[in-house]
């Protein structure tokens, strides 16, 4: 078969006075900023809740338990959706955000889920002495929590977190679904407007790839400057 | 807040507009589940051959389609396969294509994962007994890996199933597009939104239910 590749797609006019490389970029940065806001969301969030999941108390535990599985057991798109459609109907003043907001809650709230988990599996993976220790030394619960517990869990549960931060970044693509300019929408408005879908999509999953892995060192370099000696594979 | 009105749900209209969509839905995860196990195991053992060559390239696909969203191998085969057979193809056999490509990525990780987890007193008992590398695989490995992942497997599947929403960017009739439909034509979307989430989390939450018990059993025989 004789494919031509036609790079120099990538300078001609959108029509909007910017090239398609340029379009490619500020998508990229889409796709970045989503991914970044979401994260921290769900970080915050899912630290809460996995947290909320180990205290000694029922209501507060079942109150977690229930977050996870409400946000595990429907699908991004459809919680998006939900975001977008439902919620907004229910709560008249969400119908002035933007999507980007909607999208940003939308992705962490899910991600907060997975993160939760995985906090929750932290904190049980330390021995129980840990926190009978903290409360012998006269800390009270959430004081054994901040300097006790979670210092340990996070470190632990960091390999974890890193496939979370990476997968934060491809399910960021959903939200080509409510028209943010990111990645795949660029992709499928690009393809459909150049008739070069092959240059187009290998550039986007370069950036992908890319992304992924800037994530991945940057998590690396994170657990090597936090790593505690005698430790999850700290010492030497 | 405004008035839902949920008189969209009747009987008649979930099974003309809905019922479609939930029969693609299950089907697409069914065969891209069967698919992806058997490609995704065909992975692993070349990932664990010892051969220079199938390790490269098994860890190349694997690697490759876990670096990039779903959403992208959606287009990808969508753009690709048309090109390459000269003809279209269904938006509906693309996404069977796609997810049973992209499934045995995660599955072969399962497996392989699964297979390590055989201790070599087995893989050398096999060996003693005269089996070849293939019928030590098959009789001896295999079944037993199978077993101890299969809690995972079927949690994948969870996975796989929410996941197959997401053919969505290609237009494909599947459950959410079922409910999206219906809502446009009477324009109850906020309704039919919050049913395709509903009918979502009875699922999963029901299947993953399942799966729990289904450790349990197995545990204990181990």
């Amino acid at each position: 078969m004789a494919f031509q590749w036609d790079w120099q797609v990538y300078l001609n006019d959108t029509g909007s006075g910017q090239t398609y490389l340029q379009w490619m970029m500020s998508a990229w940065g889409w796709t970045i900023a989503v991914a970044t806001l979401a994260w921290f969301i769900a970080f915050i969030v899912g630290s809460l809740i996995g947290v909320l999941r180990t205290v000694p108390h029922k209501g507060l535990q079942f109150i977690g338990n229930a977050w996870v599985e409400l946000f595990r057991n429907i699908p991004l798109l459809v919680q998006l959706f939900l975001w977008y459609h439902v919620i907004p109907a229910l709560i008249t003043p969400m119908k002035s955000l933007p999507s980007f907001v909607l999208v940003v809650f939308a992705l962490g709230f899910f991600t907060s889920s997975r993160v939760a988990e995985q906090v929750r599996a932290g904190i049980q993976s330390l021995p129980r002495g840990q926190m009978m220790a903290g409360s012998a030394m006269g800390l009270t619960l959430a004081q054994t929590y901040r300097y006790v517990i979670l210092p340990m869990a996070y470190r632990i549960i960091l390999p974890p977190l890193t496939s979370e931060a990476m997968n934060i970044i491809k399910n960021s693509s959903v939200a080509f679904a409510v028209s943010i300019s990111e990645l795949i929408l660029f992709a499928m408005q690009a393809q459909e407007e150049t008739s070069r879908g092959i240059e187009i999509y290998l550039g986007v999953t370069g950036l992908y790839v890319i992304s992924a892995f800037a994530v991945n060192r940057l998590m690396a370099f994170i657990e090597s400057r936090v790593r505690v000696p005698g430790y999850v594979g700290g010492g030497r | 807040m405004s008035n839902f009105d949920f008189s969209v749900f009747t009987f008649e209209l979930l099974r003309s507009f809905v019922s479609t969509g939930l029969i693609f839905s299950v089907e697409l995860t069914l065969i891209a589940m069967v698919g992806g196990i058997l490609l995704g195991t065909l992975l692993a053992l070349m990932r664990l051959s010892g051969s220079r060559l199938l390790e490269i390239v098994a860890r190349i696909y694997v690697d490759g389609l876990r670096s990039v969203p779903l959403v992208m191998v959606i287009l990808w085969v969508y753009l690709l396969v048309p090109l390459l057979l000269g003809r279209p193809i269904g938006k509906e056999l693309s996404a069977i294509i796609t997810f049973t490509i992209f499934e045995a990525a995660y599955y072969s990780e399962i497996m392989r994962a699964g297979i390590q987890s055989i201790s070599r007193g087995q893989v050398y008992a096999g060996q003693a007994m005269g089996l070849t590398y293939a019928q030590n695989m098959h009789y001896v490995i295999l079944p037993q890996a199978f077993r101890n992942m299969l809690p995972v497997l079927l949690t994948q599947t969870i996975v796989l199933f929410q996941d197959t929403s997401l053919v969505y960017a290609i237009g494909a009739y599947d459950l959410l597009h079922g409910f999206e439909v219906l809502g446009k034509n009477y324009g109850r979307t906020v309704e039919t939104y919050l049913g395709a989430a509903v009918v979502y989390f009875v699922i999963c939450f029901s299947l993953s239910a399942l799966v729990k018990r289904l450790q349990k059993k197995i545990a204990i025989v181990r």
